[in-house]
């Protein structure tokens, strides 16, 4: 007798896990074959709430509206203004955040520099020192000054235009960075003084400071070796926004660099860029209620990173408080990463367009992120910088056209009460009323 | 000598007057007197100068040195010419945490001890300490040289890169991937000129020399445990 199925009985359909899904199956298969945990750049992947979770009110009879084209909607900011005796004055609020030479390419760098002066803004160095790409084509630079300590010297804190001190970084608040031995190539390697081809470590802490009053001494260093002239950032991630920012104040910075979990990165392992750290759309009230509450708002400039795409993200993160944005992802993909031009090759890496990101590998095929000769001499750093200008004044218009909307003659006039949340998470992380409501979880004098 | 009262005059007006001084200055000898363990002192310079400090300094004294000698007669706070690039710190009493970290170039003389953390991240520079040094010291050490004719700490050059460190007594234990190595003639010589540039009474024959196994260089998971 043979046990043939009987078609009659309905069967059960195949059904995946939601907890073992597919993705996750194939990483454990990863582990297991490899025994090293996955490493990565770029940002979280996950979904998160975000700006996308929040709209502009507009206009209405009691508020009026700016006239397009006619009525001025200023858009200049300035940094720095607390010490520093030279703050940096930018025509837009949207600046480009700190990426390491090593992870990208010097005419990546070079194109950054070129876009960011093309469109008035500032650009910052990165873990591995500055370059001359960078500082020949940056109008205002910034130069970090991070754990590594990789290239740090006195003549470049002198040429810079302002010093921003590494605490953390959003997508890996409490990791330190990796540069994995195929991008050392000779230059990289003797920029940060160590052999060629090897894995490295950046630290994740500051080599001679811990904590807040050190830091404080830390700043007065810096302050008396540049005499007192360049604007001093301190660069957090979205750890633990409202004490970061309140201890960075007393330490005595003059801006305050907020980066989310969103954020992008060189290289860092995975299980740290999904798992450690707070969306920046639940950042930021943190820190501005930090600096209200010590009279600083305004007077300690707060810049805010993490996922910012457009000028629409620019006008929340402002609205909520921020004085200006940063922008890293939006950069590079502005400068051609992640082109679908080069999807063939992105098969071949076993990805595809918008999911390319083991950048650590140095195989990008747009030149970008890689120090690979033959591979670089795909990206061209002009119209690389003119790519960039042009996203940056389109974000910026947008912005703009968002501000007047709302009736403001600047954009920084842009504040909480013109927003509303779409979902509870984003009300309560925001403090801003749900749509239809005058209600956020959390607000005072409510009982929820 | 141009003679400098900090209590009085204020640390502003003595960095910006040793930052004044140039290649062919010819105020090569200053004094600070009235040091009281200030932070930042002499900071950032970039000119052969000899400043000598009279007293005990704070943090960071000599930080990113260029060129100029800076003499302590005194014990030195954390992080004592931290990133120098050139020229010459000299502290008469012990060092606090952090000497000479991430330091590129130039020499570090102590001729007390040092505290835990000495020559972290060093890029270059050379350190003789003429008694101990604490824990954790040449973490993650890339280059130059450290010398210590007392003994050293746990966890001595953890992590290290290509420096040298040389001690002359005990080491309490080494630090993931640090090891006992050979010396050569190349590395005797090293610390004979190094010996007799710090004033230091000892023979390059009674120093082991400590480096990197190179183990921990390019990743990999039978290692894990030392990452
Ligand atoms: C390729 C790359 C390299 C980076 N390198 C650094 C770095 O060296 N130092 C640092 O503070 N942040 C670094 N970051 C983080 C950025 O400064 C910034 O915080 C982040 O990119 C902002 O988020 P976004 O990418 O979503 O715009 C890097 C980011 C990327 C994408």
């Amino acid at each position: 007798m043979t046990n043939k199925p009987d078609n009659t009985i309905p069967r059960t359909v195949p059904i995946q896990s939601a907890t073992f899904s597919n993705p996750v199956n194939a990483e454990i298969r990863r582990a297991a074959a490899t025994g090293i945990y996955d490493i990565r750049g770029g940002g979280s992947k996950r979904k998160v709430p975000h700006f996308d979770d929040l709209l502009f009110l507009g206009a209405s009879i009691s508020r009026y509206p700016l006239e397009g084209y006619r009525e001025k909607c200023e858009t200049k900011v300035t940094l720095g203004t607390r010490f520093a005796s030279k703050p940096i004055e930018l025509d837009i609020p949207i600046t480009i955040a700190g990426m390491s030479f090593g992870s990208l390419s010097g005419g990546a760098k070079e194109a950054l520099g070129r876009g960011a002066t093309m469109a008035g803004t500032s650009t910052t160095t990165g873990d591995g020192g500055m370059t001359e790409e960078e500082r020949g084509h940056s109008n205002k630079l910034i130069y970090q000054y991070l754990p590594s300590r990789y290239g740090m010297n006195p003549d470049d804190l002198r040429r810079c235009d302002a010093i921003e001190i590494v605490v953390g970084q959003g997508a890996k608040p409490g990791g330190g960075g990796m540069l994995l031995g195929q991008k050392i190539s000779d230059r990289v390697a003797e920029m940060r003084n160590l052999p060629k081809g090897i894995d490295q470590r950046s630290a994740c802490r500051h080599p001679d400071w811990t904590g807040p009053d050190d830091l404080e001494i830390k700043i007065l260093e810096l302050r008396e070796i540049t005499n007192w002239e360049k604007p001093i950032y301190v660069k957090i991630g979205g750890a633990r926004p409202y004490f970061d920012t309140t201890l960075a104040i007393k330490a005595g910075a003059d801006v305050v660099v907020l980066d989310g979990m969103q954020g992008g990165t060189a290289a860092t392992q995975d299980v740290f860029i999904e798992n450690v750290g707070q969306p920046i759309l639940a950042c930021i009230r943190q820190a501005v209620e930090a600096l209200q509450e010590l009279d600083m708002h305004r007077k300690v400039q707060l810049v805010v990173s993490g996922g910012i795409r457009g000028g629409a993200d620019v006008a929340k993160a402002l609205a909520l408080g921020a004085d200006a944005v940063a922008i890293g992802t939006g950069a590079l993909i502005a400068l051609g990463d992640n082109d679908p031009r080069w999807e063939d090759e992105y098969q071949k890496l076993g990805t595809t367009a918008g999911a390319y990101d083991d950048w650590h590998e140095g195989n990008d095929p747009a030149g970008i992120t890689t120090q690979t000769p033959e591979l670089m001499k795909r990206f061209d750093p002009v119209e690389g910088g003119r790519r960039l200008s042009n996203y940056l004044k389109v974000m910026t218009l947008e912005a703009q056209t968002i501000a007047r909307a709302c009736g403001k003659n600047h954009v920084h006039n842009l504040e909480p009460e013109d927003l509303v949340a779409l979902t509870l998470e984003a009300a309560a992380m925001a403090r801003i009323p749900l749509s239809g409501t005058d209600w956020w979880p959390g607000k005072p004098g409510t009982n929820f | 000598m141009q003679s400098f009262d900090l209590e009085t005059e204020g640390l502003r007006k003595l960095n910006v007057s040793l930052h004044a001084q140039s290649n062919d200055t010819n105020q090569t000898a200053w004094e600070i007197t009235n040091p009281k363990g200030s932070h930042a002192i002499a900071v950032g310079l970039d000119a052969p100068i000899e400043v000598t400090v009279l007293g005990p300094t704070g943090y960071y004294c000599g930080g990113m040195n260029k060129q100029a000698t800076v003499h302590v007669k005194g014990s030195a706070g954390p992080g004592v010419a931290e990133n120098m690039m050139s020229g010459k710190v000299v502290i008469d009493g012990d060092a606090s945490q952090y000497a000479g970290a991430t330091a590129h170039g130039g020499l570090l003389v102590i001729k007390g001890n040092a505290s835990s953390r000495c020559g972290i991240s060093m890029k270059g520079v050379d350190i003789v300490v003429h008694g101990n040094i604490g824990h954790m010291s040449a973490f993650m050490a890339q280059s130059g040289n450290l010398v210590v004719l007392g003994d050293a700490g746990d966890a001595l050059g953890d992590s290290l890169y290509e420096a040298n460190l040389f001690v002359r007594g005990t080491v309490k234990s080494l630090g993931a991937d640090c090891i006992k190595k050979d010396m050569r003639p190349e590395h005797l010589e090293i610390l004979k000129c190094l010996l007799a540039e710090a004033e230091a009474d000892a023979k390059p024959e009674e120093f082991t020399r400590y480096g990197s196994a190179r183990k921990l260089y390019n990743f990999d998971v039978d290692n894990a445990s030392a990452y």
